[in-house]
C-alpha cells in the first residue's frame, strides 16, 4: 500500500491523508483507542453508551415510547382496580398498580437519559411480564376472555414497536471521535479550498437531451 | 477464485467459486485489482431489492486488468490493459446506446422478460445486481467476465492510481449526472439529501458546476463533516427542521434544485412517518420508503427540478402528486449513463480538478468483505466508503 500511496501523492498533491491510513492497511477497521472496546450484542441492549447515535426516527420513536410509558403508568396507578375488573381478574389490581410504577420509572428513564437503549430494553422485558400476567385470564371460568384477548392484542403490538426500537437503538453507530472529525474535515477532494473550486466546471454544457427542450427552460436563461 | 457471494438477507460470504470463462466473442475476463461496496449493494444485502438468488456474486463498482478477450472484442481491449468497468453493461449498438442513454441499453439484459414484467420495458444489464438486470456475476471477486467488453469499459491513464479512478465506474458519474441533469445555474440553491458516497460526489459536482449555494441534509455527523469539507452548508435533520432551514437559506422561496441521493431505504426524521413506512414495507404494501421524495416535493421551489440518483426498486406510497403537479416540478432520474460522462471526468481527475478518493474511509481485503458490508450498512466505525482489494 505504501509505495502506491507515494505514487498517488506524486501524481496528486491533494490525495487524502488519512490519519488512520497506516493502521487501515493492516486492519479493516482499527479501533479508535480513545473509545472503550466494542460491546457484545447483549451489552449493546443493556448498557448505556453516551456515544450512541440512533437515526432521527428511532430517537423520536424512543421519546414517544417514553411519554407512552408515563401515560400508561399514570393510568395503571389510578385505575388499576378498574383495569383488573375489566380483564375479569380482580385479584390482579395490586400487580397492575405495581406495573404502573414500573412504567413511570421506565418512562422517566427513557426521557431523562442521554441513551434510552437500556430503558427501552427494560420495556421489552416489561412487555413480556405484562403478557405473562394477562395470559392466565384466558383460562376458564373468566367471563371476560374477549377483553383479555383485546389486551393481549394491544400488548403484542406495543411489544413489536418496543422490539423494533430496541433493535434500532442497539445497532446504532457511535458518534465520531474528534480524531475522526479532524480527518474528515480535510477530505474536500479538491486541490484548493472548496470556495476556490466554485464553478471550475462551468465550461460544461448540459446535453439538451438530458435537460429537456430549451423552450421549457427559464426565459431568463433562454434570453441570456 | 474467491468472491463475495449472496446467500440471503444480510448473509454475504467470501466463497470459492468457479473462475469465469469467455462465453461470447465480445466477452473479456478482468483480473480485479480494486472493488468497492456501493450504497446500492446494501439494498441487496438487506434484500429490499427483489431478484437475488443464492450464489450470486456481488459487486458492480470495480476495476482491473484485462487477462483474456473474446474474438469479437477486436482491438478495443488488449491483454494487460487497465480498465474501470461501468456498472451498466452496454452493447453500444442499440438505439438507446446510440443516443447515449446507456443505462437503458436494449440488448445487454439477458433477462429482459423479467425486467419487462417489473418495469414495462427492459433496462441495461448490470453487474451483480439481481436477475431483473441480467443476473450477471459481480466484481467483488478475483476475476469477472465482462460482456460486450469492447464497449463496456473505461480506459484510464497509467499515472492515475486505482483509488483515484475506481469510482468512475459508478458513484462519481452518478453524482455528476445528478448535478448535470439538475441544470444548475449560478443563481441556484441546490439541496442534496444524503451525505453518503453518492451525496458527497454530488456536492463536489454541484460546486464545480457553480451553484450559488449547496446544502446537504443528513443526520450522520461525520458525513456532514465531509460534506462541509466539500463546500456544502449542512443541515442535521435530527436536530433541526429541514423545511424551516431551507426556507431560511433561500429567503422563503425554497431550493431551485433538489437531489435525492438516498433512495429506497430513507429514514424519516419524523417518527410517525418512519413507523408508517416501516410497517407498510414489512407487510409488503410498499417496497420503497419515500420520505426524502415527499420532503423534496414539499420544499422545492415551484418550477424547480428534482433529480433522483438514489435507487428505487418498486412501489412507494403517499406521494404528494398534488404538490408535484401544481408546483410544476420537473423530475429527472435514472441509472447513470456512465460512459456518457467518463471521458470528461477522467480529464478532470487527471487535471487535478478533483480526486474522488477523498471518500474512502475503509480499506480491506476481499476476505473481510462480509464484515465490511455490516460495518458500512450500520455506519459503524464512521464508515463512508469501503474499498476491497481481492
Amino acid at each position: 500500500m505504501a509505495p502506491q500511496r507515494a505514487v498517488l501523492r506524486r501524481v496528486c498533491r491533494f490525495a487524502p491523508v488519512s490519519t488512520e491510513e497506516a493502521s487501515m492497511s493492516e486492519s479493516p477497521y482499527p479501533r479508535d483507542r480513545s473509545r472503550p472496546p466494542a460491546q457484545t450484542p447483549l451489552q449493546s441492549y443493556l448498557a448505556s453508551n453516551p456515544h450512541r447515535r440512533p437515526d432521527p426516527g428511532t430517537r423520536a420513536l424512543a421519546q414517544g415510547l417514553g411519554w407512552f410509558s408515563i401515560g400508561l403508568g399514570l393510568t395503571e396507578l389510578a385505575y388499576g382496580g378498574s383495569i383488573a375488573r375489566w380483564l375479569g381478574m380482580p385479584r390482579s389490581a395490586p400487580v397492575i398498580r405495581a406495573y404502573g410504577v414500573r412504567e413511570l420509572v421506565q418512562g422517566a428513564g427513557i426521557l431523562g437519559s442521554g441513551d434510552p437503549t437500556p430503558w427501552i430494553s427494560a420495556r421489552v422485558a416489561g412487555d413480556a411480564l405484562d403478557i405473562a400476567t394477562v395470559l392466565p385470564g384466558l383460562e376458564d371460568p373468566n367471563p371476560r376472555k374477549h377483553n383479555v384477548l383485546l389486551a393481549l392484542l394491544a400488548l403484542g403490538s406495543v411489544t413489536a414497536v418496543d422490539v423494533i426500537c430496541a433493535q434500532n437503538l442497539a445497532k446504532a453507530p457511535l458518534a465520531p471521535s474528534e480524531k475522526v472529525k479532524r480527518d474528515y474535515r480535510r477530505r474536500s477532494g479538491f486541490q484548493r479550498p472548496a470556495e476556490a473550486m466554485w464553478g471550475a466546471a462551468r465550461d460544461v454544457t448540459p446535453p439538451s437531451d438530458i435537460i429537456g427542450p430549451e423552450a421549457m427552460r427559464p426565459w431568463t436563461l433562454a434570453n441570456a | 477464485m474467491r468472491a463475495l457471494v449472496w446467500h440471503g438477507t444480510q448473509d454475504i460470504r467470501c466463497d470459492t467459486v468457479p473462475d469465469p470463462e469467455i462465453q461470447d466473442d465480445r466477452d473479456a475476463i478482468i483480473k480485479v485489482t480494486a472493488c468497492a461496496i456501493c450504497g446500492s449493494d446494501l439494498h441487496l444485502y438487506d434484500h429490499v431489492m427483489p431478484g437475488m438468488e443464492k450464489g450470486d456474486v456481488m459487486g458492480h463498482e470495480f476495476m482491473g486488468e484485462v487477462v483474456e478477450t473474446g474474438k469479437g472484442v477486436g482491438g478495443s481491449l488488449r491483454k494487460g490493459e487497465r480498465v474501470v468497468i461501468p456498472f451498466t453493461i452496454i452493447c453500444g449498438q442499440c438505439d438507446q446506446c446510440k443516443r447515449g442513454f446507456f443505462s437503458v441499453c436494449e440488448r445487454s439484459n439477458r433477462n429482459k422478460h423479467l425486467a419487462e414484467k417489473a418495469f414495462g420495458h427492459t433496462t441495461a444489464g448490470l453487474f451483480g445486481y439481481t436477475h431483473l438486470t441480467g443476473g450477471y456475476q459481480g466484481g467483488q471477486a478475483e476475476y469477472v467476465r465482462v460482456p460486450f467488453a469492447d464497449k463496456t469499459h473505461i480506459k484510464v491513464p497509467e499515472e492515475l492510481s486505482d483509488e483515484q479512478v475506481l469510482f468512475l465506474g459508478d458513484i462519481f458519474p452518478t453524482g455528476w449526472q445528478a448535478a448535470v441533469q439538475a441544470d444548475i445555474q449560478p443563481t441556484d440553491t441546490v439541496a442534496i439529501w444524503g451525505a453518503g458516497p453518492v451525496g458527497q460526489m454530488t456536492i463536489r459536482s454541484a460546486i464545480l458546476l457553480g451553484a450559488k449555494q449547496v446544502v446537504c441534509i443528513d443526520s450522520v455527523s461525520e458525513r456532514l463533516e465531509m460534506a462541509r469539507a466539500g463546500g456544502a452548508i449542512t443541515i442535521d435533520n435530527a436536530q433541526e427542521s429541514v423545511v424551516e432551514r431551507l426556507n431560511e437559506l433561500t429567503g422563503g422561496k425554497g431550493p431551485e434544485k433538489c437531489i435525492d441521493a438516498v433512495g429506497m431505504e430513507a429514514h424519516s426524521p419524523r417518527a410517525l412517518e418512519q413507523v408508517y413506512d416501516r410497517v407498510k414495507q414489512a407487510v409488503m404494501l410498499e417496497s420503497d420508503r419515500a420520505s426524502v421524495l415527499r420532503e423534496m416535493i414539499y420544499v422545492c421551489r415551484p418550477a424547480g427540478i428534482l433529480s433522483i440518483p438514489g435507487v428505487y426498486g418498486g412501489l412507494v406510497d403517499k406521494m404528494p402528486m398534488g404538490a408535484l403537479m401544481n408546483k410544476g416540478l420537473t423530475v429527472r432520474t435514472g441509472q447513470t449513463h456512465v460512459n456518457r460522462w467518463t471521458d470528461d471526468l477522467v480529464k478532470r481527475i487527471a487535471d487535478g480538478q478533483i480526486d474522488p478518493s477523498f471518500v474512502i474511509t475503509h480499506r480491506a481485503g476481499l476476505e473481510q468483505g462480509p464484515e465490511m458490508y455490516k460495518t458500512f450498512r450500520d455506519k459503524k466505525d464512521n464508515c463512508i466508503k469501503v474499498v476491497l482489494r481481492p
